[in-house]
């Protein structure tokens, strides 16, 4: 499909959606989050993308996973807070299956959160990360969100390794406080 | 659903039948190479016994997932009938994939529901299904209407032939015993994996 890919005028969410089309990452699944809304939007919007809402993270990895077993490669969206309902589906499904799960995690809890249990829950994401040696990159600028998020997912397929994504408040603005 | 109108109403109605028997029973009405997903325990082991088709898929923890699994499964390969087995314990982790199996309502998904109202492989702690939960009126109430209890083994095979036929989702609630499976999963998952993409010709 034509993507104009110079056009410094996309979105990250535009880049996203351009991205996972490019690598025919037709599913995706999510546990809806208000930064995530645009993306969610237009991969709703966009014919190429079979996208729905599920009632948990692990649900949505679970058929992710499934789906890759059948041939359709997938995409989970969340927010932080959920990310942290994974850890048991990514050790025990995605990495001894050798699943190449893509997640895309909201990032909550850091640069202005205004819920404590946010901010406390955000710092168990990089540690379980870590702890399961799993890739997972913060995308912070506009200009590297496409080689981050094209590099990523080919290596995810060619390593059979799930790969998580983690979208700073640098790069999306992130959810400020409102009274 | 002419037929899951005659099949008994409540959970203490059905038949208690025997675990292995009713996977041989299960696997021996697969003729068209459908993909079935067996959840953690002693649900997949008596699959595994019951034979080694490349179409299956053992589960080695992640509890609860069997039904998101083959849900994904069933949206990867819509020309193919999907099966979840699934403990009522497992169930019980995941109620809210049952509300998802109804809105996006996939016509190739079967849910089978093991229920022997124990944490068995655990030590055999009772579960909610045997404290009043009945897994069928909840399967109904999240949307999946054509859900219904086996009444007994021939039931059984009936629903699983009208479901391998007719459009879905459907939800089987079977009610079993406490008898010990008969092997154990190997427990190798990139091997299950592997094999599980050639049974649905995804790797060749």
């Amino acid at each position: 499909m034509p993507l104009d890919a110079a056009d410094p005028d996309r979105t990250w969410y535009e880049i996203v959606r351009d991205v996972l089309k490019q690598h025919k990452v037709r599913l995706v699944t999510y546990v809806p989050d208000n930064v995530l809304r645009p993306l969610i939007e237009l991969v709703e919007a966009d014919p190429f993308f079979t996208c729905f809402v599920t009632t948990r993270e692990e649900e949505a990895l679970g058929i992710v996973a499934g789906a890759w077993m059948g041939g359709v490669h997938g995409i989970v969206l969340m927010q932080t807070s959920g990310f942290a309902t994974l850890p048991n589906a990514i050790a025990s499904l995605a990495v001894p299956f050798q699943i190449p799960v893509l997640l895309m995690v909201s990032e909550r809890g850091t640069l202005g959160e205004f819920n404590i249990g946010q901010a406390l829950v955000a710092r168990t994401m990089r540690p379980v990360l870590d702890s399961l040696a799993m890739e997972h990159h913060t995308l912070t600028r506009l200009d590297e969100v496409e080689f981050i998020i094209d590099r990523s997912i080919r290596q995810a397929v060619a390593t059979q390794a799930p790969v998580a994504f983690i979208l700073s408040p640098l790069l999306t603005g992130g959810k400020v406080f409102q009274k | 659903m002419a037929l899951t109108a005659n099949q008994p109403l409540r959970r203490e109605q059905a038949k208690v039948m025997n675990r292995f028997d009713i996977t041989q029973r299960l696997v021996a009405r697969l003729h068209h190479d459908e993909a079935v997903i067996g959840g953690i325990g002693y649900s997949n082991f008596d699959l595994w016994a019951a034979g080694r088709r490349p179409q299956n898929f053992y589960m080695l923890g992640s509890m609860g997932l069997a039904v998101p699994i083959a849900h994904g499964v069933a949206i990867a390969q819509p020309q193919r009938r999907v099966i979840a087995l699934e403990g009522d314990g497992s169930i019980l982790m995941q109620l809210g994939s049952l509300t998802t199996v109804a809105h996006r309502a996939p016509p190739n998904l079967t849910i089978v529901i093991l229920d022997n109202g124990t944490y068995q492989i655990t030590g055999g702690q009772k579960a909610a299904t045997e404290l009043g939960a009945d897994i069928v009126a909840i399967a109904r109430g999240a949307g999946i209407a054509q859900s219904a209890w086996a009444a007994d083994e021939s039931a059984l095979e009936e629903m699983v032939d009208l479901a391998l036929r007719e459009d879905g989702p459907w939800l089987i609630g079977c009610r079993i015993d406490t008898g010990k499976p008969v092997d154990t999963t190997e427990r190798d998952p990139a091997r299950i994996r592997d094999q599980f993409m050639r049974g649905l010709g995804v790797k060749k």
